[in-house]
């Protein structure tokens, strides 16, 4: 087993408001370790981007967290300093975020903002940073000459492999990638997988990647996490649960995508009729592979208005 | 003719033929061209849904428009049913006209005007398009609303109380309001969460296969192309490269675009990824072709100016376009973006 990276135990975040208070995350535990790429997987609202955001400890009121640890290397993350997580961020964990390709300012060329980092994190002048980031985006396949682009000259697919360039840009060992390929077509999607591979398998770093396409995250991640309404229903390695999914809520999400293959079957969403009124802690089924055991009292059919 | 529907005995909803928009790009005194829509031809029977695929930039988005009377075409013609709407309607399109050809918009939280009740874009429609009589207003409403599954106590809130798969809803609900004959749907569920695009997706079916509504539903998923639709037509670079029966045309895709959009989807039974040189050289095939390996196979001849369909013998309903033509090179798409050891790589 490789080391532990990234170690949260127990995670909780409420979003306390005046009518009442949200549990987005109960109770949540999951590692990732070095150079491992983890996927979160479930529908909006489950949670998922809520852990990203307590990981760098991103998140503003009324979200709170309100119980658990995250503990990166040796640091406990939700005791640093405001100085010390400027250190932190982006040197450690960087973060590309949904919809990334709107987070560049549009009146700064590319250059100039991704010559920011270095200047800023690594005291770099700037002529030497310019240089540096010439080469940063040339790795995701970018002519260097577009450091003086600005951001809208560069197709959605260019802005989204510059945003990835830069979170890369100070080597963090752990890259979140908060649906990265969401608003890009399925070629330039597939493009900027196989580009996020290269980089990894270069740089070796490890990646928190969170979508709620089963297929994209299959593909991508070595180990992955099914989440519901804030709790873990399953987690194991992807190709296990690929091949033997065995929560009922996994099933369902993973025949939310039509299939290329195979006879044309009406297909049931996700949403219509079942919800999981208890979701109860993980038990061991196979190496490495949990369920949560639900039973079926804690279903319930409803129907959908 | 390209184009061949399974029903050719009915007459098409919505014919198509050599349709084409050109916009000017930079500057007002610009001469700059960029070639959207390269004439394309295309036959909607009624009840049918045809899906249109391809990458961003490919033409799709301008076609419907165009159908929409969103953009004025630079040049062809289309007829609904049997209406050259073009002539009869030069300068804008009538109100009969916009109640046959409704649009649904990809993004739900951007169609709907976040100060009226949801009540409101429902009785719109049904008043201006005179459907209903005042009485009749409110039970037409609910009819609506229960045709889309939705529960009639929404009426009465907002659009943002409402969730993304909801409010896709309500847009397919006003556009159902004026009986449409044809539904122009953009990418309807690619904004939508994972939870509910498949009951949105099986509603558009329900509804065209139960009242004989038309569709052209326009994604860059084939996967939900396949489900959803009877026909599937590949544009690339403003123009189509292959057409055929859903099924059929994922399962055998002829063209090299074609193959390329296929291999893209993500598929955890693939072993390993896809090649990316082996996917620069499949586009290089596409952009810049040397050989088509239907060349003497059919009956249509072969032509590298224009673009020219070859039915395969044992699918007569896939067509797919003559692989020795090229499209132009002011149309999007064709740039491609090799480093110096790939071009070489691919040129062997």
């Amino acid at each position: 087993m490789r080391t532990e990276l990234l170690g949260i135990n127990d995670l909780s975040v409420e979003y306390k408001t005046g009518t009442g208070t949200v549990r987005a995350v109960d109770g949540v535990s999951f590692s990732i370790a070095e150079g491992e790429v983890f996927g979160l997987a479930g529908e909006s609202g489950c949670g998922k981007s809520t852990i990203a955001n307590a990981i760098l400890r991103l998140l503003k009121d009324p979200a709170v967290i309100t119980g658990g640890s995250i503990r990166f290397r040796d640091v406990d993350v939700l005791t640093l300093s405001a100085a010390e997580l400027r250190e932190f961020r982006w040197r450690q964990i960087a973060m590309v975020f949904q919809s990334a390709m709107n987070s560049l300012n549009p009146v700064m060329t590319i250059g100039d903002q991704i010559a920011d980092i270095y200047t800023t994190h690594e005291g770099m002048r700037k002529r030497a940073a310019l240089r540096k980031a010439g080469d940063l985006i040339e790795l995701v396949g970018i002519p260097g000459d577009r450091l003086r682009s600005y951001p809208h000259q560069l197709s959605g697919g260019m802005r989204q492999r510059v945003v990835i360039a830069m979170a890369t840009a100070l080597q963090p060992p752990l890259l979140i990638m908060d649906e990265p390929t969401t608003a890009l077509d399925v070629v330039v999607q597939q493009e900027i997988m196989s580009q996020i591979k290269d980089l990894q398998r270069e740089f070796g770093f490890a990646i928190l990647f969170i979508t709620h396409d089963m297929s994209l995250m299959i593909e991508l991640s070595d180990r992955m996490g099914i989440m519901y309404a804030g709790r873990f229903v399953e987690m194991g390695p992807s190709k296990d649960i690929f091949e033997q999914p065995r929560h009922h809520y996994t099933q369902a999400l993973m025949n939310a995508f039509p299939p290329l293959t195979g006879p044309r079957t009406t297909l049931r969403g996700l949403g219509e009729g079942t919800r999981f009124t208890h979701i109860p802690e993980l038990e061991q089924v196979a190496p490495n592979h949990f369920v949560a055991p639900t039973k079926d009292s804690d279903i319930k059919q409803t129907v959908m208005k | 003719m390209t184009t061949t529907t399974s029903t050719t005995s009915t007459v098409p909803v919505l014919s198509v033929r050599g349709l084409e928009k050109t916009f000017n790009i930079g500057g007002l005194l610009s001469r700059k061209r960029v070639r959207a829509l390269g004439g394309v031809d295309l036959d909607i029977a009624p009840g049918e849904i045809v899906a249109l695929v391809g990458e961003s930039g490919s033409g799709k988005s301008t076609l419907a428009r165009c159908l929409a009377r969103l953009e004025q075409p630079s040049g062809g013609t289309f007829e609904l049913e049997g209406r050259d709407i073009l002539r009869a309607e030069p300068r804008g399109a009538s109100r009969s006209y916009r109640s046959a050809v409704q649009m649904i918009f990809q993004d739900p939280f951007g169609s709907l005007n976040p100060v009226h009740r949801i009540g409101h874009f429902l009785e719109r429609p049904l008043r201006l398009h005179g459907a209903v009589t005042r009485a009749g207003l409110e039970d037409a409403k609910r009819r609506l609303m229960s045709k889309v599954d939705l529960s009639p106590e929404l009426l009465e809130r907002y659009p943002h109380e409402l969730s993304g798969g909801q409010r896709q809803r309500i847009a397919i609900a006003r556009a159902l309001a004026v009986n449409p004959r044809l539904i122009l749907a953009d990418e309807p569920t690619s904004m939508l969460d994972v939870s509910v695009r498949i009951g949105v997706l099986n509603l558009m079916r329900n509804l065209c296969q139960e009242q004989g509504i038309s569709m052209l539903y326009i994604t860059h998923d084939l996967a939900s192309a396949r489900y959803l639709a009877d026909r599937i037509v590949v544009m690339f670079a403003g123009e189509f490269v292959e057409m055929g029966e859903s099924l059929q045309l994922i399962a055998h895709p002829a063209h090299p675009y074609t193959r390329l959009l296929i291999s893209a989807v993500p598929d955890p039974t693939r072993i390993g990824s896809f090649d990316p040189l082996e996917r620069a050289r499949m586009r290089h095939s596409v952009v810049s072709p040397t050989t088509c390996e239907w060349a003497g196979q059919t009956s249509t001849a072969c032509s590298a100016t224009t673009p020219v369909f070859h039915t395969l013998s044992e699918l007569p309903e896939h067509r797919v376009r003559c692989g020795l033509y090229a499209p132009p090179s002011d149309a999007p798409g064709t740039a491609i973006h090799l480093t110096n050891s790939e071009q070489e790589t691919v040129a062997v």
